[in-house]
């Protein structure tokens, strides 16, 4: 394979004000790298100097194993394609025509586009599924045609390497993932390398090979998912005060409740606490779970969410010390609620506990949340 | 795989489709345009009838009077307004393009106020001395006074892009301008601003062959570079950045961009004075009627629509109270005014 892009101690910034410095990326051929980081972290700067759209400040930048510089606008228009942020303002212009558009670098002096060109914007528009768009007025699309619109143009263009400033900004969750699927599968069958800001940090730890993380000048990690998405490092990228990133599943969790003592007390597992667990911290209701193994579902939110978590390990049998400490949080607690896990051999003493929140009274269903709700009011 | 097929046939008939309406345009423009010469020959003070107008064309059979109104009066001054009016749409074409402005033309810049200063400038300065004064040496003075209202104006609104102080800006450097001139005209000697009178105000009237000679010239040379970058005018229409991505040399391609339009809108002002709203109307109604922004084909029929629009203005300016002629721009206001106000509403409705 090779390096296909490489940045070598590059600083880049507006008007000689470096805003990162001392980038070093390796960047294979084929490759899906996402940048990551808060807003105005320097991602477009980024992105911008490598489409020689910035003058990088220092440092060096290689493509296809050739300074950048070295190449020509021409040249390098076909190895290149951008999918900008800004929105495009044109006036009577076709879907058709704004796709055909990238076959500029191989159009004669006129730019009038062959049988062939007009094949290829068939086929790009086909891979975008947006044949039918052909002759719709571009103004008139929604924003998630318009990105499919503007990544058949960077497809008809032919590059080696898509450059796209956070391309899923203005998407639906669908569009999004339409159109994250369509760039991995191009980096996976044409080898066209990817490299893409997204805002989106679960979308990227899932599309991308490897991830750059951008944040002022000392933040900068560079590596494959599993390696970059570790709790710790996300919260400080961003900067996360409120809230949690879980990098599991990749997902972002608001603050838990506030208040160290639990109100209520529920029985968990297998993912049935998890919409009580939302519940709870919408309403801000301070509360405490058990007993969970470690490996089920609803400990990975109840261990964001909740006061307390009896927990233990896989595959073992509830022990005695868990139990007792179920038993006195059930005590203290104003409400029991048994969000309806199953029962099997090794959480069988599971049954115990909600016998005796039974006897205490205090035994609800998942149904007392409305209840609940309706009191409040 | 049948759906597919028909989708892909439907596809590729498009095209055809839209060449036919470009065609139908483009005969229709060009059907106005001789029918409004022989209408703009026949028409006038004296009234020519067809038939006598084919026989001195062709037979050189006519009166000398009726020769020469056609020949030294009537004809110069119709191709004159032609290739002016082409010259003028296309200047504001191109202007519109630059600033990805619908509404930027070269009057509502300032330019033609520019070049109407430095030509004023430059007739009494040089009459004064030579007592006669080129066509070529009135273009390089508008040249120079367009680029020095652009450069105005670009120094204004580069920093700020905004539709409002693009124009705020125009308007302003127009007034300044105007301002100059009119100082300048007050305290010159009659003798030295004759022919300054009707010309500031914007006419096609007093055309002479060598006049139209050295337009044709000057209009024809800078229309094929024009013409020619009809390619990098569509990359640039998706914006800069999109355009350099495709291989645009962006600084150049500006740089060539103001010149020729600037040349354009030069030379009109050097023969005609300051002619408003043609450079914001005619790109527009062209557009529409082609329904494609495509420089490729709306560069030429933008011309050709400059062309008849002005002949028909100025036909209306020379006949409608006849013995007294109206300002080119008079006519041109009515006329373009209302399709600024057009395209200002819906613009305001499909935001």
């Amino acid at each position: 394979m090779g390096t296909y892009l490489q940045l070598d101690h590059l600083s880049v910034g507006y008007n000689t004000v470096p805003v990162i410095e001392d980038i070093n990326l390796d960047i294979q051929k084929g490759e899906v790298i996402a940048l990551i980081g808060p807003n105005g972290a320097g991602k477009s700067t980024i992105l911008k100097t490598i489409a020689r759209d910035l003058v990088k400040i220092s440092g060096d930048i290689e493509l296809d194993t050739k300074n950048l510089l070295s190449y020509s606008f021409k040249d390098l228009s076909r190895k290149m394609a951008v999918i900008l942020t800004e929105r495009i303002k044109v006036e009577l212009m076709t879907c058709r025509d704004i796709v055909g558009t990238g076959r500029y670098p191989y159009t004669g002096r006129l730019g009038i586009l062959s049988r062939e060109d007009e094949q290829k914007v068939y086929e790009a528009l086909e891979t975008v599924h947006a044949v039918d768009l052909a002759d719709r007025d571009f103004n008139a699309i929604s924003d998630g045609q318009k990105q499919r619109i503007l990544l058949a143009r960077a497809i008809c263009q032919e590059p080696e390497l898509i450059l796209l400033d956070e391309p899923t900004s203005f998407l639906d969750v669908r569009h999004k993932l339409e159109l994250l699927s369509i760039l991995t599968r191009m980096a996976r069958k044409k080898g066209i390398t990817v490299i893409t800001s997204l805002h989106e940090i679960d979308l990227a730890e899932k599309v991308a090979d490897r991830i750059v993380t951008v944040k002022g000048k000392d933040v900068f990690g560079f590596g494959k998912p599993e390696d970059i998405f570790e709790e710790e490092r996300i919260r400080n990228l961003y900067e996360i005060d409120n809230g949690f990133f879980d990098p599991m599943f990749g997902s972002i969790e608001l603050q838990k409740p506030q208040g160290d003592v639990p109100r209520i007390f529920v029985l968990a597992g297998n993912g049935s606490g998890i919409p009580l667990f939302r519940a709870f911290q919408r309403k801000n209701i301070p509360f405490a779970t058990g007993i969970l193994f470690t490996n089920d579902v609803d400990y990975q939110l109840a261990r964001l969410f909740a006061t307390e978590v009896i927990t233990e390990e896989p595959f073992s049998e509830i022990g005695d010390a868990s139990l007792t400490r179920a038993k006195e949080l059930i005590a203290s607690c104003e409400k029991v609620i048994d969000a309806g896990c199953s029962i099997g051999v090794s959480n069988q003493r599971m049954q115990e506990l909600k016998d005796y929140a039974e006897s205490e009274g205090k035994l609800f269903g998942p149904e007392i949340l409305s209840e609940m709700e309706a009191e409040e009011r | 795989m049948n759906h597919n097929e028909t989708g892909k046939a439907e596809f590729f008939s498009v095209t055809a489709r839209r060449r036919a309406r470009y065609t139908l345009v483009f005969v229709l423009l060009i059907a106005a345009f001789f029918a409004i010469i022989v209408l703009n020959i026949n028409t006038g003070n004296v009234h020519i009838s067809i038939p006598k107008i084919l026989r001195i064309f062709f037979l050189r059979d006519g009166t000398a009077t009726e020769i020469n109104i056609i020949w030294k009066i009537r004809l110069p001054r119709i191709i004159m307004s032609a290739i002016l009016g082409g010259a003028l749409s296309l200047s504001g074409f191109l202007l519109q393009t630059f600033f990805e402005n619908p509404i930027a033309g070269p009057f509502v810049l300032g330019i033609s106020s520019g070049a109407k200063m430095t030509v004023a400038l430059a007739m009494i300065f040089l009459m004064q001395r030579f007592k006669i004064v080129s066509s070529y040496v009135l273009i390089v003075a508008a040249f120079v006074g367009a680029l020095l209202s652009i450069g105005f104006v670009l120094l204004f609104s580069r920093r700020i892009r905004n539709m409002g102080t693009l124009l705020v800006a125009g308007i302003m450097i127009g007034y300044i301008c105007s301002a100059i001139t009119d100082f300048v005209v007050t305290f010159a000697a009659d003798s030295d601003i004759v022919n300054l009178h009707n010309w500031s105000k914007g006419s096609f009237s007093g055309m002479n062959w060598s006049n139209v000679q050295v337009a044709a010239i000057v209009v024809g040379i800078t229309f094929v570079i024009c013409f020619f970058m009809a390619k990098p005018i569509s990359a640039y229409q998706l914006g800069e950045a999109y355009a350099q991505s495709m291989g645009v040399n962006i600084k150049v391609f500006r740089v060539a961009l103001i010149i020729v339009s600037s040349i354009f809108a030069a030379t009109v002002t050097a023969f005609a004075g300051p002619i408003s709203f043609v450079g914001i109307a005619v790109p527009f109604l062209v557009k529409h009627a082609l329904n494609t922004s495509k420089p490729l084909i709306v560069i030429p029929a933008t011309f050709l629509g400059g062309a008849v629009f002005c002949m028909i203005c100025d036909l209306i300016a020379r006949t409608v109270f006849s013995l007294t002629e109206l300002n080119i721009s008079t006519v041109t206001s009515v006329f373009g005014a209302p399709i600024v106000i057009l395209m200002m509403l819906r613009r305001r409705r499909g935001n």
